[in-house]
């Protein structure tokens, strides 16, 4: 068993392509709620061999774009501290905020690094006593666990100088939001396979059967993603609705409990902002107050900080699948990877990068 | 530290002659310049041109050598070894190369160092001798340098730059401007290793994978070239920005498109495995041993041949070809048989999380 | 988002109270926290982001996905 390579399998995929397109008759939209899915649909052209029916739409499902602006011009500030040492993952950096980016934190003299995980960031903190280091802990739901263990540890172990920006935000507020749109055009979803193998898939039965709208968990190779397309139109052609999960060597039903209770441990659901789209009730997670010690909002007084974002681009829009990236005037002319307007084209993971890069 | 005595009486005490690290004084032009380049420099390099110690080199040019290539590069690495390489091979391995792009034979090379403040010369003279080596491995000699010395704290151990000068054979003259619709692409080798590499050395991201840099002199690819000289379009090496993003300058420059076939690509599973672990494009991550070749359909098999028969060209594989387009384009076909565009690296090769 | 990658572990370790392991992924080898894979022991596979076990990879599971793959074209739509 190659759980990579038997999941690119050529052969394989032309089979469930050819399943796909004999069972679509209708015309369907379907949404992927994770960057890493358009990705791979991007990278391996998928798209280009789905029938002309089905139209698949690009959630908010990349953390990194929908990562609010005011965080980042949060984070910005407290990178220029001198006394401190800014670690992120990598895409962060690039992300502009309302003034500046990162990067050119660092070149006027910022000590930002980029780290592969929290803990590795934890580390950092612990042989360097006397500075203060901080983390900036976006991502979904999948993320959550990896940035939480940092606090944990740093808890435990009483390391003081250690502290978080959280930015965490939940798929299924979002999910919510867009189906209860007047405009809502999406009839399906391929839900986060990573997303699910933390939280399980049920809770994603109610919104199933709230919006009777099908919904396949899926994972990120080409036939994980043609298997869940399969098992949405499958739905959707018969009329029925339901949660399958079509990723189910890393995705079971209750999902990683023990990571679960780690979540619960350290966070509460609160109201959060996702550029692009703006406040999504209870869509984000923030440290409970025995943890505050740990937020890098409170240690920095940034926490009233508010920005107003630019109202030139039209990420919003794609992120809810109201329109594409092709749809909007500045793409591939103003707005650029080097010279991004919005959130989505800021990131790798974004709908408008992944367009820019794999199709033009 | 020889010549400091603590001696009686009135004589002044004798200065250090700081032979361990480097000085600022080392880059003052005074005697400690020429003491260090007499007991450091000259013992790894002696070309008649260094041995005329004066301010330029005087060279020699044969009768029948009409045209001469002359290319510059500046090499900067953290960490200054790494396994397969370190700068001091990268800088002769650069220029030799870009060279050889042109069609050149590489002959001389200048070397100016940027030393900072404090390195051990054990280092600079480890440098210095795997300079030497891959000198004498490219069958070129080091006939002029610099020194200079930066504070501790503005430079990053060592910088190096290196000219390259070649002779140009008036039947061999590739260029990038000279790809031609149904010309095929062929690489010398696999893509990737010297970017994975030196992240893993720099031990940042924590991982460990058994890659070394492809850093090479592709001297003798070049020669193997020879019988097809006037056929052979473009030589290009894929260094900084990898392959998508010389594909890319060559797709430019010739105005035509290219289209590569995902499978033929010779990659390891290494430098596959770190690259899907941060979510790396492999097309564009660092080579500085592998070469381009785009040479007419008809001969491809044969340059191939030609190719795998050279040192550091044993796993070349055709890799696409040269297709007409009314704006410059780099396709990669997919396994699928769908289509992508490679992009030239934007920035900065970032990690991802997502 | 949540680049995922499954690798194999060959090496468990406690590291200041968390079960800490080392993951092979073809060849490439990086530390990742295992501390809410319980149930995980060297030579299983796990599916790695950010550094952290999402879960274990559930092999019989992807045999059954496989083989019901294959077969799809068989069953009358």
């Amino acid at each position: 068993m190659n759980f990579i390579e038997d999941f690119r399998n050529s052969d394989r995929a032309k089979k469930l392509l050819h399943s796909i397109h004999s069972i679509t008759h209708k015309k369907w939209v379907i949404m992927e709620m994770c960057g890493g899915q358009t990705h791979s649909m991007m990278k391996f052209g998928l798209d280009q061999l789905l029938p002309d029916q089905i139209e698949i739409v690009h959630g908010p499902g990349c953390p990194v774009c929908v990562t609010a602006l005011e965080l980042i011009d949060k984070a910005i500030l407290i990178a220029k501290n001198k006394n401190v040492i800014f670690t992120s993952y990598g895409d962060m950096l690039r992300v502009p905020g309302s003034n500046s980016d990162l990067f050119s934190v660092r070149a006027a003299g910022g000590d930002i690094r980029v780290v592969y995980s929290a803990l590795d960031a934890l580390q950092i903190a612990r042989e360097n006593p006397s500075r203060e280091v901080v983390f900036f802990g976006i991502g979904f739901e999948t993320t959550a666990p990896a940035n939480g263990i940092s606090i944990l540890q740093a808890k435990r172990l009483g390391i003081q100088n250690y502290s978080v920006l959280v930015s965490q935000v939940r798929v299924p507020p979002a999910m919510e939001l867009i189906l209860s749109s007047p405009n809502n055009r999406v009839q399906g979803f391929l839900a986060a396979g990573h997303v699910c193998s933390v939280m399980g898939i049920e809770e994603y039965v109610p919104i199933s059967n709230r919006y009777h709208v099908p919904i396949s968990v899926t994972g990120f190779e080409p036939v994980d993603l043609l298997a869940g397309i399969f098992e949405t139109i499958s739905m959707l052609e018969t009329n029925s609705w339901g949660v399958k999960n079509a990723y189910s060597r890393s995705v079971s039903e209750k999902g990683n409990i023990e990571a679960q209770k780690m979540l619960d441990i350290l966070f509460e659901p609160c109201d959060r902002n996702w550029r692009g789209i703006g406040m999504i009730p209870m869509s984000g997670w923030r440290l409970r107050s025995e943890f505050q010690e740990f937020d890098a909002e409170e240690r920095f007084h940034v926490a009233e900080i508010q920005s107003k974002e630019s109202e030139q681009c039209i990420a919003g829009l794609i992120l809810q699948g109201l329109k594409k990236p092709a749809d909007c005037k500045a793409f591939q002319r103003e707005c650029t990877p080097q010279h991004p307007l919005g959130a989505t084209m800021v990131s790798s993971e974004g709908a408008c990068s992944a367009y820019y890069k794999y199709r033009r | 530290m020889t010549g400091h005595s603590l001696s009686e009486g009135f004589s002044c005490p004798l200065p250090f002659s700081h032979h361990e690290a480097i000085m600022l004084g080392h880059g003052s032009g005074g005697a400690m310049t020429a003491e260090l380049i007499q007991r450091v420099f000259l013992k790894y390099f002696h070309s008649d041109g260094l041995q005329q110690k004066n301010d330029a080199a005087n060279l020699a040019i044969p009768d029948n050598i009409h045209r001469i290539a002359v290319t510059t590069d500046s090499h900067i690495v953290t960490p200054l070894f790494f396994p397969g390489g370190d700068i001091g091979r990268l800088a002769v391995c650069g220029t030799v190369n870009d060279l050889l792009t042109a069609g050149a034979t590489p002959k001389w090379l200048s070397a100016a160092f940027i030393l900072e403040e404090g390195l051990p010369i054990a280092v600079l003279e480890q440098i210095l001798e795997s300079m030497k080596k891959s000198a004498e491995e490219a069958q070129v000699e080091i006939v002029t340098g610099d020194t200079k010395v930066v504070e501790r704290g503005k430079g990053d151990g060592i910088f190096i730059n290196t000219t390259g000068i070649g002779y140009i054979a008036e039947n061999f003259q590739p260029g990038g401007e000279k790809a031609a619709p149904g010309d095929a692409v062929i690489l010398s080798g696999t893509i990737g290793d010297h970017g994975m590499a030196v992240l893993c050395a720099r031990g940042e991201l924590g991982i460990r994978a058994d890659i070394s840099s492809d850093a090479a002199p592709l001297n003798e690819i070049v020669r193997n070239l020879q019988p097809f000289a006037r056929s052979v379009h473009v030589l290009r090496d894929p260094t900084r920005g990898g392959l998508s993003t010389t594909l890319n300058e060559i797709a430019n420059q010739s105005q035509v498109g290219i289209e590569l076939d995902e499978k033929s690509i010779p990659i390891s599973k290494e430098v596959n495995a770190v690259c899907e672990m941060l979510g790396f494009d492999p097309y564009t991550t660092a080579n500085e041993g592998k070469m381009i070749i785009i040479v007419p359909d008809e001969i491809k098999q044969d340059v191939l041949l030609a190719i795998r028969r050279s040192k550091y060209g044993e796993n070349a594989a055709i890799i696409g070809r040269v297709f007409p387009n009314h704006s410059p384009i780099v396709l990669l076909q997919t396994n699928l048989g769908t289509h992508r565009i490679l992009d030239p690296l934007p920035g900065e090769l970032l990690p991802r999380i997502c | 988002m949540c680049l995922g990658i499954p690798g194999k572990i060959t090496k468990i370790y406690d590291a200041d109270g968390i079960t800490m392991g080392i993951v092979e992924y073809d060849g490439a080898l990086r530390e990742a926290c295992l501390s809410t894979v319980s149930d995980v022991a060297i030579g299983d596979y796990v599916m790695v982001h950010a550094g952290f076990a999402l879960c274990k990879m559930d092999e019989e599971e992807a045999i059954e996905t496989l083989r019901a793959f294959d077969e799809i074209n068989e069953i009358p739509l």
